[in-house]
């Protein structure tokens, strides 16, 4: 279980456990957080789960594999800190984890 | 106005096999999808990723895949309706009367969704005032590429769409090429082609920018980029071209009085039938307890959608289960037995 902080664009703070194995994606639209909204259901290949990770985590976290960043050019407003959270893969090291959902996803 | 036993909106591989089935039992049916070509999400997303779960088929493509669907179509006479998006399906008595944007109509007893999460629609710049120069000044695919001679052509993007305009206009137009980062996925010969013109002058290239806002009255006239150190630029502008790929839109199906789960539709599991007596979703785009957006859940839905189809399409007959092993009816449709 890991302890994952989302951030929605209006500011509210939703704080899910989710069980290791999970994606952050999937965490997120388990629970009904709003503003993920993952069409291809976790396939790298819609770019409609995009998440900024905060800073401090962003260097912590397993790098982005080939795809990842041309999947994130499709993303809407992508920025340095960009993932695809249908690629984060939630394990007791990401216990903490906070990111922020941009205000839309396409 | 085209009159048929089932309407299948999407082309898939759900849609397709969903077709096959139609056919096998002895209706009719036709294929309206908003795409240019046949296969869905499996040419449009992933052409060359090999897919490892469908029955008996260890591994194939996403254009394996539908190449071997159509295939299995071949017995059939399928009308096909592509580039066509459905806006509109209205009751009228014991049809449903579909319209698309291009004004073709259908009347039908049975509608067949199975599209997927929606049609495929261009991304559009994350820039909100882009909206106003939307088809005058502001593209998201090009026409007629005749109105950019001579003039000063923003396009943004990394993958090959982008490259290949930038390459193409830059022979008669003044060319800024703008990407979000160094690397461009594109074909590497392309590539390598842009970063040649780009030596020469020919394409202004700015990578790690983004657009941040656009000026113009009626007419574009320039736009504002800013790369990832907050540097800003002002580059004057005719036209822009934004090339993010296809995102899916579920579109005018949210108008259609049926009930929806976020972008999913609402069935039950023995005909698929959504809340709208005749109007079927099947595929990824249905939902019910235990849904897998799997091919094969998709070509399981499709075979239960079509036998119940018989029933509205047929009133006055009797439908009966028979093997394609054994059923001489069935091996005549497929072409197998005189």
């Amino acid at each position: 279980m890991a302890k994952i902080t989302y951030i929605t664009s209006d500011a509210k703070v939703h704080e899910i456990e989710v069980q290791n194995g999970l994606t952050v994606m999937e965490g997120a639209v388990q629970n009904n957080v709003p503003g993920i909204d993952a069409d291809c259901g976790g396939g790298m290949a819609c770019a409609t789960c995009h998440v900024y990770v905060q800073d401090d985590w962003f260097n912590k976290i397993p790098k982005k594999e080939d795809g990842e960043e041309d999947m994130l050019d499709m993303a809407f407003e992508p920025k340095k800190n960009s993932r695809l959270s249908c690629q984060l893969i939630v394990s007791d090291e990401l216990d903490g984890l906070v990111v922020n959902i941009p205000t839309k996803q396409s | 106005m085209i009159k048929t036993d089932a309407l299948i909106i999407g082309a898939g591989p759900t849609g397709l096999f969903t077709a096959h089935q139609i056919k096998l039992i002895g209706l009719d049916c036709e294929i309206v999808d908003n795409l240019d070509k046949v296969g869905g999400q499996c040419i449009e997303l992933y052409p060359d990723k090999p897919i490892y779960d469908i029955p008996a088929v260890p591994e194939c493509t996403g254009e394996e895949l539908t190449k071997n669907l159509i295939n299995q179509l071949k017995p059939f006479d399928i009308k096909f309706h592509l580039s066509e998006r459905v806006e509109e399906v209205k009751k009228d008595n014991f049809n449903w009367i579909v319209k698309t944007n291009n004004g073709k109509i259908f009347s039908t007893p049975n509608v067949i969704i199975a599209g997927g999460v929606g049609s495929f629609e261009p991304r559009k710049f994350p820039v909100k005032e882009c909206e106003k120069f939307e088809n005058k000044s502001v593209f998201y695919s090009v026409k007629d590429k005749k109105i950019f001679e001579g003039k000063t052509v923003a396009i943004f993007g990394g993958g090959d769409s982008a490259l290949d305009w930038a390459v193409e206009l830059s022979k008669n137009s003044k060319v800024n090429l703008i990407h979000r980062r160094e690397e461009f996925r594109g074909a590497q010969a392309t590539v390598n082609k842009m970063h040649a013109l780009a030596k020469e002058g020919k394409i202004n290239l700015f990578t790690k920018y983004q657009m941040t806002s656009v000026h113009g009255n009626g007419q574009l006239e320039s736009i504002d980029i800013k790369n990832d150190d907050d540097e800003k630029k002002n580059l004057k502008a005719d036209y822009a071209l934004g090339f993010f790929g296809l995102i899916m839109q579920l579109g005018p199906i949210a108008n259609w009085g049926l009930n929806l789960d976020k972008k999913t539709i609402e069935v039950d599991t023995e005909k698929f039938e959504t809340n709208q007596k005749g109007i079927y979703a099947v595929g990824d785009i249905c939902s019910y307890p235990g849904k897998l957006k799997l091919i094969l859940s998709g070509f399981h839905e499709g075979a239960l959608a079509a036998r119940a189809c018989f029933k509205l399409a047929r009133p006055n007959e009797k439908y009966r289960f028979e093997f394609t092993t054994t059923s001489s009816s069935l091996l005549k449709r497929l072409g197998k037995k005189e």
